[in-house]
């Protein structure tokens, strides 16, 4: 599949202020919106602009509101960073939309919803709402009316669901009932109900007695798309538990687990922090397998519910080339960069990030694979992306970069997939770049 | 001038019309909730044509106006002309019934189910019915959910066409896309199945039904457990076993735990809709699954409905079956892990005595008790010593307090002191059917003990309690046993003790009677004005104005008024202003 660029949103100078960094990307379910977060509490959402040059897809903003504000507890004096963790979509429910933001504590119940009426008519002030002196007494009375207006877009905070986590947030995830969605944090999950902001229950708590025995942590939760009893998380060594919430109102004990035995051989001072699971992702179901997606820093890999101890279905390296490299990355802390992974519309590509502003597309069926670069460089309208290669041997070919020439500053940790079509969404620092495959 | 005057009067409507658009939203509440004035002074005519338009499309508001509006207008009929006109307001509450807020969305549909009863039947079919089938159609879910609510109220009054269009809509949303529109369907289910014909219930709700309690989302199967219930009501008995049961037995043992959670919360309704014979029959093994259950939150529902269930059991077989089926699981349920379970279970268990009958409670459930009085959990003591009553009746105070009053001993003094107040308030009753002299021997003592007590909820309980055991015992038994020690807390070290002693002069005096007060318990009052603390001496006055009124009025002017003007000079300014209020109370000034 080949790509061309279509978009580039946000500033292209050097100077990028840091509250300006993209921290999540979302589509909506039907793709029309596309949501992403900033370190700057910020939520800005685009549209897609419907012309009837169909195959011309072009998103413009449509919404931009301050979810979140920098808050400090005074309790446990720690500063609450407003950065926006994760958006999720909920489903459409009446003409407005509505997603669920959160930052490292709290989550926010947002609604953006479209006014194209003013009111006009006013008995005691003029119509910019100034009161007119009074002439004598009031004769009639004069109600109201509704006029059509020019579009506003509006966000409000519906709900604010606070105060029921310890630890950072990592994951929210809606459930299928769509009435109730869950929060995860390093150590415990807890669920909700969209109506109900003063109480949660907890499902999954794996904090042990004595915090000395702690060595793993909860790194990413999801709800299954449609069963809605089942989600699954994932750990900082690499494990993805089912739990069943049908069997018991805590689900402690999982349903089941999935996780690559490790190699011996392998082993070193990094492997347990190499296979900590960065994010999972439920395919869309679009074949009769439902298989689930995970990124741990150097691999995605694909598991199948039915396959307990039995490994991943399939694995697929995104970046071989850092093993050797791992000590530096250690040493510049990357190694703990948290990149997320996505689905296509018909479940047959995936997407990740890498370093460099490289992105990864691997074609399920073919099992070929592409890196592309997210460049300031190729912006020109329609342009192709080159496909870029990493040389792994001492002999360096034409076009290609040394792994030691690679930019560990600048990389795509979040990128979204549109839901039923070939375009993509890839965050790299403060700029959303927008690719289309050619076919579509 | 009088003319005048009368148009001037439209100016403060004129504001509270203006104030409806006011960026403020208290304003714009406030004058939503005075809309029937607005209306009143615009007119019939002007309120259908003007004010119920503007309404309409006031979608956009916050929800707490928009709550107002939806409960203000199903009052709205007489304001636009009468049930003639009352279908001009199923506009605004059409679009209010889409909005996503629930509590909104549930306003306007219950004041739209208020309008239909207003509705001539042709108006209801021209107007209403239309709006519902609107509703059902509509693109979004929320239009859905509100549709299901609005079928049985409309579906009797209208022509059987009409009704067979109207079971093909809820069909359809109860097989909605969306849960959501699914569990507003089952939740509603039972409602509609009262108004359909008995046939059509049968052939087309069963059904859905059916359908409903086997969908794939958790959320709506639980809903139609309820539903069970209301399906079950309107069928004939044998209907019932072939079209319910089997559903009902298989929600009992669901995969889920909040399905059988449902079932357990509302086995008594379930059983009462099915009828003894039936439940008796088919539904013992089922409850005493739920009692074995593997979540805990599931035990403790069943655990609670122990005694409903097994009192609707037919009085014949009942103890049969207790003893048999349902006790084995009780008493495992008593040693429950899990400590909610043990004190649901704790807070019914009592009532099985009377079930059981004397030989049986003695033999099978009075050793259940004895653990639970154990317990390691104050909640499950709690709970069976405030349900020993049920015992006492059917095996005999004797017996009762021979077995479990060592218990009740042992609590009396346990380091919760909620437990110690749950055995306080028990005492009274106690009291009456030990007699008093099984009382005296064994538990005055106690409540004498329980005036001393650190915690002052405690003191105040015993305090209660004494006026409740004189009552009982007569000023007599008072004088003997309970004045001398309360006078003696009176030349107590501690001065909270000295107060105790006033509390219970407040709530003994009228109970004990006038010669008693005057003789005993007024000159000990007195002699407390000169205590050190402040707070004693100003409660002496407040005591004195209380029982100020049993005396005579010799004795007032003679041995209070004296006492409360010495107060009066007190160097405290509390003690002043109470013996002030105590002197302005007895009329002394």
């Amino acid at each position: 599949m080949e790509w061309y660029f279509s978009q580039v949103k946000g500033t292209m100078e050097d100077d990028v202020a840091e509250a300006d960094i993209i921290s999540c990307v979302e589509f909506s379910e039907d793709g029309d919106l596309l949501a992403t977060g900033d370190k700057g509490g910020r939520v800005v959402i685009f549209q897609r602009d419907r012309q009837s040059n169909s195959h011309k897809c072009e998103y413009s903003v449509y919404s931009t509101f301050q979810s979140h504000e920098p808050e400090f507890d005074y309790l446990k004096s720690l500063e609450i960073e407003e950065k926006i963790n994760k958006i999720r979509w909920l489903k459409r429910k009446n003409p407005s939309h509505f997603l669920l933001s959160t930052n490292d504590k709290t989550i926010k119940l947002w609604k953006i919803s479209e006014r194209s009426k003013r009111v006009e008519g006013y008995n005691t002030k003029d119509e910019l709402g100034n009161v007119v002196p009074r002439e004598g007494p009031v004769s009639a009375l004069r109600v109201p009316t509704f006029k059509p207006s020019d579009v506003v877009v509006e966000a409000s905070v519906r709900r604010t669901f606070s105060n029921a986590h310890t630890y950072h947030i990592n994951s929210i995830s809606v459930n299928s009932d769509q009435e109730t969605f869950l929060s995860a944090d390093d150590l415990r999950i807890n669920l909700w109900h969209l109506e109900i902001t003063d109480q949660s229950f907890n499902i999954v708590d794996i904090k042990p007695a004595n915090m000395e025995e702690l060595t793993e942590v909860i790194t990413a939760a999801e709800f299954h798309p449609w069963h809605c009893h089942l989600f699954v998380y994932s750990s900082s060594k690499g494990s993805i538990r089912v739990c069943d919430m049908r069997q018991k109102a805590l689900c402690d004990q999982h349903a089941k687990l999935l996780e690559e035995p490790e190699d011996p051989n392998a082993r070193s001072f990094f492997s347990e922090i190499i296979s900590s699971i960065s994010d999972l992702k439920f395919s869309h179901g679009a074949e009769s397998t439902q298989y689930l997606l995970s990124r741990d820093y150097l691999t995605l890999k694909l598991w199948d519910l039915r396959m307990e101890n039995q490994g991943p279905v399939s694995t697929f390296p995104v970046h071989d080339y850092l093993q050797t490299k791992l000590c530096t990355l250690y040493e510049n802390d990357c190694i703990f960069d948290k990149f997320e992974c996505s689905w296509s519309g018909d479940d047959r590509y995936i997407l990740t990030g890498s370093y460099n502003n490289f992105f990864r597309i691997f074609d399920r069926k073919t099992r070929k694979d592409i890196t592309l670069e997210a460049s300031r460089e190729n912006t020109k309208p329609r342009q192709l992306l080159r496909p870029r290669k990493v040389c792994t041997t001492n002999r360096k070919k034409k076009d290609e970069i040394s792994p030691d020439n690679l930019d560990f500053t600048k990389k795509i940790l979040h990128s979204a997939w549109h839901p039923s079509e070939n375009l993509i969404a890839v965050a790299a620092v403060n700029n959303l770049f927008f690719y289309q495959s050619k076919e579509s | 001038m009088a003319e005048n005057e009368g148009e001037d009067s439209l100016y403060p409507i004129a504001v509270l019309i203006d104030e409806l658009r006011n960026e403020d939203v208290q304003l714009r509440l406030n004058s939503i909730k005075k809309l029937s004035t607005i209306a009143l002074a615009l007119g019939e005519e002007r309120t259908r044509t003007e004010l119920i338009p503007f309404l309409t499309d006031t979608i956009y508001d916050e929800d707490e106006v928009l709550l107002a509006l939806a409960e203000q207008l199903g009052q709205f009929t007489a304001l636009v002309g009468g049930s003639e006109f009352v279908h001009c307001l199923l506009a605004p509450l059409e679009s209010l019934a889409t909005v996503e807020e629930t509590v909104v969305r549930d306003k306007a549909v219950e004041s739209l189910r208020q309008l239909a009863e207003q509705h001539s039947n042709r108006d209801l079919e021209t107007y209403f019915v239309p709006l519902v089938k609107r509703l059902s159609a509509g693109d979004w879910f929320t239009t859905r959910t509100s549709a299901c609510g609005l079928f049985a109220v409309c579906y009797p009054r209208v022509s059987n066409a009409v009704r067979a269009e109207l079971r093909q809509h809820f069909r359809n949303l109860c097989g909605d896309d969306t849960p959501m529109v699914r569990r507003a369907a089952a939740s509603k289910l039972g409602e509609f199945a009262k108004a359909v014909e008995h046939e059509h219930l049968k052939q087309d709700l069963v059904p859905l039904f059916h359908s409903l309690a086997n969908d794939e989302q958790d959320s709506v199967r639980l809903l139609a457990v309820e539903a069970c219930v209301s399906i079950a009501n309107v069928l004939q008995n044998d209907e019932k076993q072939r079209l319910v049961l089997p559903t009902l037995k298989q929600a009992s043992e669901d995969k889920s735990w909040r399905v059988r959670y449902m079932v357990a919360d509302k086995f008594s309704e379930l059983q009462a809709a099915l009828g003894p014979e039936l439940s008796s029959r088919e539904l013992v093994p089922a409850f005493c699954s739920l009692l074995k259950d593997a979540e805990a939150e599931v035990r403790a529902a069943a655990a609670a409905k122990v005694k409903d269930f097994c009192s609707q059991l037919p009085a014949d077989t009942r103890q049969q079956m207790i003893l048999t089926q349902v006790l084995p699981q009780v008493k495992e349920l008593a040693a429950d892990p899990n400590q909610h379970v043990k004190s649901a279970l704790a807070g019914v268990v009592m009532g099985l005595a009377p079930l059981l009958g004397r030989d049986a409670t003695m033999e099978h459930l009075l050793p259940l008790f004895l653990t639970q009085l154990k317990d390691e959990c104050p909640e499950v003591r709690l709970n069976v010593i405030s349900n020993l009553d049920a015992v006492n009746e059917v095996i005999g105070v004797k017996n009762v307090s021979k077995n479990l009053l060592p218990a009740i001993v042992e609590l009396a003094e346990d380091s919760k002191w909620r437990i110690r107040l749950a055995i306080i308030e028990y005492m009274p009753s106690l009291a009456a059917q030990v007699g008093v002299e099984f009382f005296d021997e064994k538990l005055s003592a106690l409540c004498m003990g329980w005036l001393t007590d650190h915690v002052y909820a405690i003191r105040e309980a015993a305090t209660n309690n004494l006026k409740a055991l004189v009552e009982k015992f007569g000023a007599e038994w008072a004088q003997q046993t309970v004045i001398p020690r309360v006078l003696q807390l009176a030349r107590d070290q501690n001065y909270l003790h000295r107060m105790t002693c006033l509390f219970c002069v407040n709530i003994m005096a009228p109970v004990c009677g006038r010669e008693l007060t005057t003789k005993l318990l007024l000159p000990t009052v007195s002699s407390l004005v000169s205590d050190p603390v402040a707070n004693v001496r100003f409660n002496v006055a407040k005591t004195l104005q209380k029982i100020g009124t049993v005396f005579d009025q010799k004795v007032v002017e003679a041995q209070v008024q004296p006492v409360l003007e010495r107060l009066l000079q007190d160097p405290d300014n509390d003690v002043k202003f109470f013996a002030s209020e105590a002197l302005e109370g007895l009329r002394l000034q």
